[in-house]
């Protein structure tokens, strides 16, 4: 995909990933959760390259840096299919050092939960629950850091995920965080999520463009062959678009996503993996389909950040909504959208 | 291996000093187009009205990015001129006559043009006095240009012209068509021997024919050419160069706001509805949802193509992914709000709004054609990608 050359944070980003979240990394992580070697060891790698930190302030020991400016870096988090949560880990730390917690080692999760009768707290579904040290949990109005160590653990749909509860003890022991009151988990997620899905969508689009050119049948690379020019077309159009709004949803100086742009963000990433997913495996055949290829890597993962931090649904919910409450011109609302002042 | 990483769409922001054009022009339209209903409002830039265009020239909103020594605008930036654009199709006004004139070809005639034509023609177009049309298409050569068989042979006092177009857009307004026609060679040549002459449609064996469309509308001509006798300054650019001249003219006709805005009066229109208690329902805001989140990121891919344009680059490819998704957009959202419309019980539907929905629905078939058929748009990308 589109390279910035300089960005050297993302370019930092790929090195990394590229050498250390291999295929293999994938799913070694995806089949031993926190407890697999190489889920300790790729964290390892991530956190030399000081990125987990870079959205906290100088003093605080990071890089200063704004959302608008990590986009690059969660971008390439998709393109290699990274399995664990460095963009919610991110944005994580930035809140922890705004509000004066002390900030655990490892990665942080994000997600919705909600306290019980008992004083307990619980969280239905945590994505990546199984690989991260950490969730912060926005429960109402409150927000809490708990390990997920000693949390009470079940499995989820997908394996990088889990249900996750602790006690009422386990509750108290935790910290508070103070998060200004407008900011919900949902919108923050979803935003460091459509990068990421940005970055995928390029990938498997390059991968079916090279397999396009590659595989031969009768006679020609099936890349000759109009229906599928058309087919890559498409899906280029897609990998446009989503990325344009992936960045209009990661775009600002802050830490604190714009809600709106998240919306646009996250339904045009969702609409896309889904239509991208759909051609890459019918270009690639039944080699897509098996397990030892790498295609469906990036293809389950398109659907599992489809279904985080709310799928299109959702936000066209949200989208709709503001545009039902403001009388005028679409053109108004879709301004507030795009208009973003540059960053980097 | 070509690859998208050629390809650059980067976040863009119109700049200030064009922005704020904006306020007078919205100031300016809302007054305009106060008393036009939403189904004339819908036909946007194939409607037609002179006094308008006359209204426009005189604010000095045509050619606004020409010289200022021709009675442009003083060479304002391009952002300049989508400002405009952009809140001439949202307000829907009827600025079909001097559409073609203003986006293609004053500007052609700047760029290609003899000294002599630009003082001519561009003034003109500047005042809302001269309206062009551009005659590519011919009877079985819709998207394939190459093959165009008018040809234009030279005499002694210029050139004679016989041949058809066809499927060209307001003929029967304009005094001036910028005809794409053969100058030299056979069509086995394809783009070879294409030249571009200036037509002035007032000319003995000139003959326009109107053709209605399936919504009642004639914007569409069939245009004749029986002997028609040109100047020598009928040329406009080099002989033999008319397909790269007009390669290049067509990145500036994909990526516009007319590829994303052809059906928004319609959707401001259902909006309005939706608002009403009557109205809302939680299917609607979620189309309305999904509309939004389309049309933002294309608009933004829109304006950073612009910002490719400005800077002098020629983004095809980009172009193409603008207009293939628009027009994608521009027909979903007709169809979309019939299904919610007719999925209701409602019998309080106003009149209006299904009388713009009736014909945005007949036009929107065009909205894939014109400009280039989607097919060609998907040819064109997957060139870009190395494929072809």
């Amino acid at each position: 995909m589109t390279t910035n050359h300089n960005d050297m944070f993302a370019d930092a980003a790929r090195d990394v990933l590229a050498d250390q979240c291999t295929p293999h990394v994938v799913r070694a992580i995806e089949a031993g959760g926190r407890t697999a070697g190489a889920t300790a060891a790729l964290w390892a790698q991530l956190e030399a390259t000081g990125l987990a930190d870079a959205l906290l302030s100088e003093a605080d020991g990071g890089a200063g840096l704004g959302l608008g400016q990590v986009f690059g870096v969660l971008e390439q988090c998709g393109a290699h299919a990274l399995p664990l949560p460095l963009g919610e880990t991110m944005v994580a730390r930035a809140l922890l050092a705004q509000a004066g917690v002390a900030r655990p080692a490892g990665c942080i999760a994000l997600a919705r939960g909600e306290r019980l009768a008992d004083g307990g707290l619980r969280c239905a579904l945590v994505r990546s629950g199984q690989v991260a040290a950490a969730v912060l949990v926005q429960a109402g109005t409150a927000w809490r850091l708990l390990g997920t160590g000693d949390a009470q653990a079940t499995p989820q749909a997908l394996a990088l995920d889990a249900a996750l509860a602790w006690t009422a003890a386990q509750v108290q022991a935790a910290p508070a965080v103070a998060v200004d009151g407008a900011l919900d988990v949902r919108t923050l997620q979803a935003a460091v999520v459509a990068p990421p899905m940005a970055g995928a969508l390029s990938s498997v689009f390059q991968r079916s463009l090279q397999y396009a050119n590659e595989r031969q049948q009768f006679g020609r690379p099936i890349g000759k062959f109009q229906a599928i020019q058309h087919q890559l077309a498409v899906m280029s159009e897609h990998v446009f678009a989503a990325r344009m709004a992936a960045q209009l949803g990661c775009s600002g100086a802050g830490v604190v996503p714009e809600r709106l742009r998240v919306a646009t963000a996250k339904a045009r990433c969702s609409e896309a993996a889904l239509v991208v997913a759909e051609l890459a495996h019918a270009i690639h055949g039944a080699i897509g389909f098996t397990e030892e290829y790498d295609l469906q890597l990036f293809t389950r993962r398109l659907h599992a950040w489809r279904q985080t931090a709310g799928s299109e649904a959702y936000w066209y919910g949200v989208a709709g909504e503001a545009l039902l409450q403001h009388p005028g011109m679409t053109l108004d609302t879709v301004r507030r959208i795009t208009d973003v002042d540059a960053v980097l | 291996m070509s690859t998208l990483d050629s390809l650059t769409l980067t976040l863009t922001r119109i700049p200030a000093q064009d922005e704020a054009l904006r306020a007078e022009v919205r100031a300016f339209l809302a007054e305009a187009t106060r008393d036009m209903p939403a189904h004339i409002r819908a036909r946007s830039w194939s409607g037609y009205s002179t006094a308008f265009s006359r209204q426009l020239a005189a604010k000095g909103w045509i050619g606004i990015t020409l010289p200022q020594e021709y009675g442009g605008g003083g060479g304002r930036s391009a952002f300049a001129r989508y400002v405009l654009v952009e809140e001439f199709l949202n307000f829907g006004a009827p600025v079909g006559s001097h559409w073609i004139a203003d986006r293609q070809s004053a500007p052609l005639i700047l760029k290609f043009g003899t000294e002599a034509q630009k003082q001519f023609y561009i003034p003109r177009v500047c005042r809302g006095e001269a309206f062009f049309c551009i005659g590519m298409s011919e009877p079985n050569a819709g998207s394939d240009l190459a093959s165009v068989k008018t040809r234009a042979v030279a005499n002694d006092q210029g050139f004679v012209l016989n041949g058809q177009k066809i499927w060209t857009t307001n003929a029967h307004h304009c005094q001036y068509m910028i005809a794409l026609v053969r100058t030299s060679g056979t069509t086995e040549d394809r783009h070879k021997g294409l030249s571009q002459v200036i037509v002035d449609l007032s000319l003995p064996g000139v003959t326009v024919r109107p053709i209605e469309d399936l919504s009642g509308d004639s914007h569409f001509c069939e245009v004749f050419f029986d002997n028609v006798q040109l100047g020598a300054d009928a040329l406009i650019g080099a002989e033999g160069q008319g397909w790269a001249q007009v390669t290049a003219e067509l990145a500036f006709e994909r990526s516009g706001p007319e590829r994303l805005y052809s059906s928004i009066v319609l959707f401001d229109q259902w909006l309005d509805y939706v608002r009403t208690p009557q109205g809302r329902t939680e299917s609607a805001r979620q189309l309305a949802g999904k509309v939004l989140t389309q049309l933002a990121p294309l608009r933004a891919m829109s304006v950073s193509v612009q910002e490719n344009l400005t800077q002098g680059a020629s983004p095809i490819v980009e172009a193409a992914l603008v207009k293939e998704l628009g027009t994608t957009l521009e027909q979903m959202i007709p169809a979309a709000i019939a299904e919610d419309l007719f999925a209701r019980d409602a019998e309080d539907v106003p009149v209006e709004l299904l009388l713009t929905l009736k014909y945005v629905t007949e036009a929107s078939p065009s909205f894939s054609l014109r400009g280039g058929t989607r097919d060609i748009l998907r040819g064109m990308i997957a060139r870009g990608l190395g494929l072809r």
